[in-house]
């Protein structure tokens, strides 16, 4: 599941909670600002064995059409899939 | 009600047994031990249904209590000395999750040089984690105080983490007799732990949360506007406490002969006892001599110490602290109260007790004396350097 993100985002005292606690299931901001390098999924190589959303640290990847997606908005580019990818279907792109 | 002969520390204990905590963890240090060791019998003969974990650390022991909070459940915790210190990154985090856990402290000296006794500069040494700090003076407020201490941290308004201090050995280890209330009483005065700020299956939260430079000003105001409101609500516990168990307290504060008072020695903690005596035995001698004792440390009394002493001619602090370099915090504090309310009058500061050092009804006496100079001094008892 990709988190939500909160479309408002708090910005005033009347936004924020009384306590450091607040509904759950909802992220405020995206977070992938560091990325250098992203996983970059060849479609044709993968097997669907899941190893790499298993893997995943951040949870970013999850099952499509019996193969695998990236969640960009998310991904801190770690390069545990790629390490983990048997048949050698993911690869690190620079970010340009 | 049942009259008890009790310890400071086992007088905290049966308080706690009656607000009835879900979780005890703590780590026995002295002059602590007693407390936690008094909890685990009771937690063992039955006459306690609580969870008492035995961890490993302070820290530890504070982390659990955040655990066991953040899921709605009544934590209490105990710790002194060094112990305080080795949780002191878990204080402001139970502050800043408004996280309610009540935790007393049996104020220690500070290594080095080692030493197990009694002074304050430990909790005073926290004073900006975010904790309410309160001061017990004598087994029967301990008691009192941690009934309260729940009602008041727990307090919506409030949701804040309560630091209730005895003085080492000095009221942790001495005898009084104690009014022990009911169980009934107990339960009349304190409501069951309600919060909105925890796991919940039903309702599930984001917990503990990062929150960046954009909005981080607006949590920690919340979080100051949490121990402004501690005020009323003493205010507010201390009343229903007195309609329940006919037992009077006076707030932040108790001012004793200061009405009239030329002089007025500040102080907190146990020694009041023995500055009150030595009033009396001044106002017998006709000196116009009074008392103040802060009871709350956090929020700081700064309006009651300014109507207290606003007609007074010089002002002492006696306190069991030094902020090396600088002075006793007590008397900054007290300082900083005097010139916002416009009082300009001479204030002295006398660190006293540290590492256990016995304070004298003499040396009270002579602190008296000395305020009648109207100077301003910074002088540790004891020490014959002016």
């Amino acid at each position: 599941m990709k988190p939500y993100l909160r479309e408002k985002i708090p910005t005033s005292f009347e936004d924020i909670p009384d306590t450091t606690s607040y509904e759950a299931g909802y992220l405020v901001t995206k977070n992938a600002g560091w990325r250098n390098v992203r996983p970059v999924i060849d479609t044709a190589s993968c097997v669907g064995c899941l190893n790499c959303y298993l893997y995943c640290p951040d949870g970013v990847i999850s099952p499509k059409d019996g193969k695998v997606q990236i969640d960009y908005d998310f991904c801190k580019g770690c390069g545990i899939c790629r390490k983990i990818c048997r048949p050698g279907a993911i690869r690190m792109e620079a970010e340009k | 009600m049942a009259r008890e002969f009790l310890s400071g520390n086992e007088a905290f204990a049966y308080g706690v047994r009656l607000a009835r905590p879900h979780v005890i963890s703590a780590y026995p240090i002295t002059p602590q031990t007693i407390v936690v060791e008094k909890l685990s019998e009771f937690v063992e003969d039955g006459s306690l249904k609580s969870e008492f974990i035995h961890v490993e650390s302070e820290h530890s022991a504070l982390s659990c209590a955040m655990g066991a909070s953040s899921v709605g459940a009544r934590a209490f915790t105990a710790t002194s000395s060094q112990g305080l210190l080795y949780m002191a990154e878990c204080l402001p985090y139970a502050a800043g999750g408004r996280f309610p856990i009540v935790m007393m402290n049996a104020n220690r000296s500070t290594a080095l040089p080692w030493n197990i006794y009694g002074d304050q500069r430990d909790s005073l040494s926290q004073l900006d984690s975010g904790w309410i700090q309160a001061y017990a003076e004598n087994a029967q407020e301990a008691l009192d105080l941690a009934l309260m201490s729940f009602y008041i941290a727990e307090h919506q308004k409030v949701s804040t983490p309560f630091m209730a201090n005895l003085d080492g050995f000095v009221l942790t280890h001495t005898y009084e007799v104690v009014d022990v209330p009911t169980q009934e009483q107990a339960d009349e005065f304190l409501p069951p732990f309600k919060t909105e700020n925890k796991m919940s299956l039903s309702n599930p939260k984001n917990l503990g949360f990062s929150a960046g430079p954009d909005t981080n000003t607006f949590f920690k105001y919340k979080e100051h506007t949490g121990l402004l409101h501690v005020r009323e609500v003493v205010a507010e516990a201390e009343s229903k406490f007195e309609s329940i168990f006919g037992r009077h307290y006076t707030g932040l504060t108790e001012s004793y002969k200061t009405e009239d008072a030329d002089d007025i020695l500040i102080t907190l903690g146990s020694i009041s006892g023995l500055v009150r005596e030595t009033v009396d035995k001044l106002r017998e001698q006709g000196e116009k001599v009074g008392l103040f004792r802060i009871r709350y440390m956090r929020p700081f009394p700064n309006a009651e110490i300014a109507k207290a002493v606003k007609n007074a001619k010089a002002v002492g602090v006696l306190e069991k602290d030094i902020s090396f370099g600088n002075e006793g915090t007590v008397y900054t504090n007290v300082n900083s109260a005097l010139q916002k309310a416009g009082i300009s009058i001479a204030t002295s500061n006398y660190i006293g007790g540290l590492g256990g050092k016995n304070i004298s009804p003499q040396e009270i006496e002579t602190i008296f004396e000395e305020l009648k100079e109207k100077r301003s001094v910074v002088r540790f008892l004891g020490v014959e350097v002016r």
